[in-house]
C-alpha cells in the first residue's frame, strides 16, 4: 500500500467519490486550478472539469447555501471552507436549513452534503486560522460532525461522509495534513460513521480524543507505559452522534477516563462525554473524569499557541494523577 | 473648480437602466398594449380566481388564528397579484423557493389549502405537500433560501435540464448578504434562476427608505451583472408578463433575471403585528385604491370576460372549498410525539433512538 499524507488521502477520497458518482460536485474558494490552499483538491478540476470542481466567489455563506440547494436537487456537493475560522457565516445555513431540510419536509427533500474545513492550531497561521469549535456544530440536531485523525481515517471517513444521505461537517486536522503519514489503499472502502475507533488497547485508563489532538494523545501512551500505566486510546472520530457505547465499555474496563481536546474547555465536547459517564458509567469510575483541553481563552496567535494546545506533558501528568487517585 | 472640470472630462465607461412595466391602471383601464396571453380569457379568469381564493383563504386563516385554532399567519392582502402571477408563468418541473408570504404561489402549484393550514398550525406535515415534490417549503429566515435557488439552478445547468428556479422574497431580504451572494453567483454562472422581490414597502415596521438608498430594488441586479425590471406588482398582467419573459429567458440559457414587484401590504405583517403602530390609516387607504383584485375585476368586466353572476358563484365556490379544507385541517390529529425523531436522519442513530423510546414511554431495550 502506498504511504501518503493526510491531505493526500483527502484528495484521494474526493477523486474516488467523484469517479464513482457523477453527482459529486466539489466547490469552494480556490479549489479549482489552485487545488485548494492546502492542495486537498489538487488535480480534481483537470480530471473532472470545471463544472464539477468549481471555484466559488469569496462568500462562505454562499458555499454552504449552494450545497443545500444542490443537495435538495439530488447532487452530492462537497463544499470547502478554507479555515474553520471562516465557517461562521455558514452557521445559519447549517442550523436553519442543512440539518433540518429532511425533518421540515418530512423526508420530501433531503440534504446529502459535506462541508469540509481544516481545524486547529499549530501551523503558525495568521489570526482566525486556528480555531477548533466542533462542539458548537455538534450541538446542532440533524447534523453529523466527523473528525479524522490519520490518512487512513481521512480516506475512509470522507468516503462515508460523501455517501451518507444526511449533511456532514468534516473537520480535517490542519497540522496533521502533512505531518501525518500512513498507508492508504484506494479501494473505495468507507469506514463506519458514528463509530469510535480504539487506536491502542490498554487496561488502566481510557484516553479519549479526536482530530488533531490525537497526535499528542497517542504520543503520551509510550511515556505512560514506561511508568507502568497501560492507556487505552480512543479516537472518537464522529462527534455527532458519538459512540457512547464505545466510551462506556472502555471505561467499564479501565475505570478511569481522561478526555483530551484542543477546543476551549467550557462547553467543549469533553463535557458531553463527562456527562454521559456521570449518567451511565458512574459505577465504573475509580477516579474523577478529567479533561485536558485548550484554555478558556481566545486561541493565541503563533507565538503562544503551543502553550494553549494540550501537550504530551499535560496529558501524561493528568493521566498519572488519575491513576494515582484513591 | 479645476477638479470639477477634470471630472467632467472623465469618460463614462458603463451605463445602466431599469425598465418599468405596467398594463392595467388602478381603475382597470389599459395603459399600454397588452401582452399576448391577455387575449386568453380562461387564463385571466384563472388568475382572478386564484387571487380571490387567496384573499378569502387569508381571511379565514386570520379568523382561525383569532380563535386559537391556527398559529401566527402572514396575510397576502393587497399583494395577491405577485405570488399568483409569478407561479402562473412557471412549469411543473420548475422549482419554487418561496418566502413565508407566498401562499398564492403554492396554491397555484397544487398545494392543498389544508396543507398550508397544517404548516401554520404547527405541523411539519404541511410541508410534505401535494405541490411539486421538488418545490422548497416556505422559508422563514428571511432571504436565506436565495443561495439554495442558485444551487438548484446550478444543478439544472450541470445536468443540462431546461428547468428554472424561481426564488421569492420581500423587500427586506434585499438588504441581506444571502440574496446578493446568490445573485452574484447566478450572474457569474449565467444560471437559470429568477429572483423575485415582492416590494410591499414595509419590512414589518421598517419602510423601504430605511432599507435602502437605491431608487429601485431592481437595480440591485445590475451589481450582479444581469437585468432587473420593476413591475407594478398590483397589476397581475404585468407580473405575469415579466415572469413569463424572465423564466423563458432563463430556460433558454440566457441567464438570471430579477423582478421587483412593487405592491403594498394592506394587512399587518402577520397576525402577531399591529401595523397601526407605525403607519397611518391614510397611507393604507390610499393603497386600497390600487389593489390588484378590484383592478383585474374592472378589466374583466369591461371586456365581458366576467359577470356579476360569475363573481357570486366564484365567492361561493371559494368559500365552500375553504370550509372543506378547514374541516380537514381541524380533523387532522397531531402526530404521535415520538415521530419528531422520524425524519431527523435517514436512519436514526442509536443514541437518539433511545431518546425516542423514552419519549414514546417504552422501556429501553
Amino acid at each position: 500500500m502506498p504511504e501518503m499524507t493526510l491531505v493526500e488521502a483527502v484528495n484521494l477520497a474526493l477523486a474516488r467519490a467523484m469517479q464513482d458518482d457523477p453527482g459529486v460536485v466539489v466547490l469552494g474558494e480556490d479549489v479549482g486550478i489552485n487545488g485548494g490552499v492546502f492542495r486537498a483538491t489538487a488535480g480534481l478540476q483537470k480530471r473532472f472539469g470545471s463544472e464539477r470542481v468549481l471555484d466559488t466567489p469569496l462568500a462562505e455563506l454562499l458555499i454552504s447555501g449552494l450545497c443545500v440547494g444542490m443537495a435538495a436537487q439530488g447532487l452530492k456537493p462537497v463544499g470547502e471552507i478554507q479555515f474553520m475560522g471562516f465557517i461562521y457565516p455558514c452557521l445559519d445555513q447549517l442550523v436553519n436549513h442543512a440539518s433540518r431540510m429532511r425533518n421540515r419536509t418530512q423526508g420530501r427533500l433531503t440534504c446529502p452534503m459535506v462541508l469540509r474545513t481544516p481545524h486547529g492550531a499549530g501551523i503558525r497561521a495568521p489570526e482566525h486560522h486556528s480555531e477548533s469549535t466542533e462542539a458548537m456544530l455538534a450541538h446542532i440536531p440533524g447534523l453529523r460532525v466527523v473528525m479524522p485523525s490519520s490518512p487512513e481515517s481521512a480516506y475512509g471517513l470522507l468516503l462515508a461522509a460523501i455517501r451518507d444521505p444526511d449533511p456532514v461537517v468534516f473537520l480535517e486536522p490542519t497540522r496533521l495534513y502533512r505531518a501525518a503519514k500512513g498507508e492508504v489503499e484506494d479501494n473505495g472502502e468507507a469506514l463506519p460513521l458514528d463509530h469510535a475507533f480504539v487506536l491502542r488497547d490498554g487496561r488502566d485508563i481510557t484516553i479519549i480524543s479526536w482530530g488533531a489532538a490525537l497526535k499528542e494523545t497517542t504520543a503520551a501512551a509510550d511515556p505512560l507505559s514506561a511508568e507502568g500505566i497501560s492507556a487505552e486510546i480512543i479516537d472518537l472520530a464522529t462527534l455527532k452522534p458519538y459512540d457512547e457505547d464505545a466510551v462506556l465499555s472502555s471505561v467499564a474496563k479501565t475505570g478511569r477516563c481522561l478526555i483530551v481536546h484542543e477546543a476551549a474547555r467550557t462547553g467543549g465536547f469533553g463535557a458531553e462525554i463527562a456527562a454521559t459517564l456521570a449518567e451511565r458509567g458512574l459505577a465504573s469510575l475509580l477516579a474523577p473524569v478529567t479533561r485536558v483541553t485548550g484554555y478558556d481563552t481566545i486561541i493565541p496567535m503563533a507565538r503562544l499557541e503551543q502553550y494553549y494546545m494540550p501537550s504530551v506533558e499535560r496529558i501524561v501528568t493528568a493521566a498519572r494523577k488519575l491513576c494515582q487517585f484513591s | 473648480m479645476a477638479s470639477k472640470r477634470a471630472n467632467q472630462e472623465l469618460p463614462v465607461i458603463a451605463r445602466f437602466e431599469v425598465r418599468y412595466r405596467n398594463y392595467l391602471a388602478p381603475d382597470g383601464s389599459i395603459n399600454r398594449p397588452l401582452p399576448a396571453f391577455a387575449s386568453d380569457a380562461r387564463l385571466l379568469v384563472a388568475l382572478y380566481r386564484f387571487m380571490l381564493l387567496l384573499r378569502l383563504f387569508d381571511r379565514k386563516a386570520v379568523a382561525l388564528q383569532r380563535t386559537g385554532r391556527l398559529g401566527t399567519y402572514a396575510v397576502s392582502l393587497g399583494q395577491e397579484a405577485v405570488s399568483v402571477g409569478i407561479a402562473s408563468a412557471m412549469r411543473e418541473e420548475d422549482v419554487l423557493l418561496p418566502s413565508y408570504r407566498d401562499n398564492g404561489a403554492l396554491i397555484w402549484r397544487g398545494v392543498k389549502l389544508e396543507e398550508i393550514l397544517l404548516f401554520w398550525g404547527g405541523d411539519e406535515r404541511g410541508n410534505h405537500f401535494s405541490g411539486p415534490e421538488h418545490d422548497f417549503p416556505f422559508c422563514v429566515p428571511v432571504g436565506s433560501q436565495a443561495p439554495h435557488a442558485a444551487g438548484v439552478a446550478y444543478a439544472f445547468k450541470l445536468r443540462k435540464e431546461p428547468r428554472v428556479a424561481v426564488c421569492m422574497f420581500g423587500d427586506g431580504a434585499t438588504s441581506k448578504g444571502d440574496v446578493y451572494e446568490a445573485m452574484n453567483f447566478a450572474g457569474v454562472h449565467n444560471l437559470p434562476v429568477v429572483f423575485v422581490a415582492t416590494n410591499n414597502q414595509w419590512a414589518i415596521s421598517v419602510p423601504l427608505r430605511q432599507q435602502t438608498a437605491c431608487e429601485t430594488l431592481a437595480q440591485k441586479a445590475i451589481a450582479a451583472g444581469f437585468t432587473g425590471e420593476q413591475v407594478d406588482g398590483s397589476d397581475v398582467l404585468a407580473v405575469r408578463a415579466a415572469a413569463e419573459e424572465a423564466i423563458t429567458a432563463a430556460r433558454e440559457g440566457k441567464g438570471p433575471r430579477f423582478i421587483e414587484a412593487v405592491t403594498y401590504r394592506l394587512s399587518d405583517h402577520t397576525t402577531s403585528d399591529d401595523a397601526s403602530r407605525y403607519r397611518s390609516p391614510d397611507e393604507v387607504q390610499a393603497h386600497w385604491k390600487k389593489e390588484p383584485i378590484a383592478r383585474l375585476r374592472s378589466y374583466l368586466l369591461s371586456r365581458k370576460m366576467w359577470s356579476k353572476a360569475d363573481e357570486e358563484k366564484l365567492a361561493a365556490d371559494c368559500n365552500e372549498r375553504i370550509e372543506a379544507a378547514v374541516e380537514r385541517y381541524l380533523a387532522t390529529a397531531p402526530r404521535r410525539p415520538e415521530t419528531m425523531f422520524d425524519h431527523l436522519y435517514a436512519n436514526l442513530p442509536e443514541a437518539y433512538a433511545a431518546q425516542r423510546r423514552e419519549l414514546a414511554g417504552e422501556r429501553d431495550a
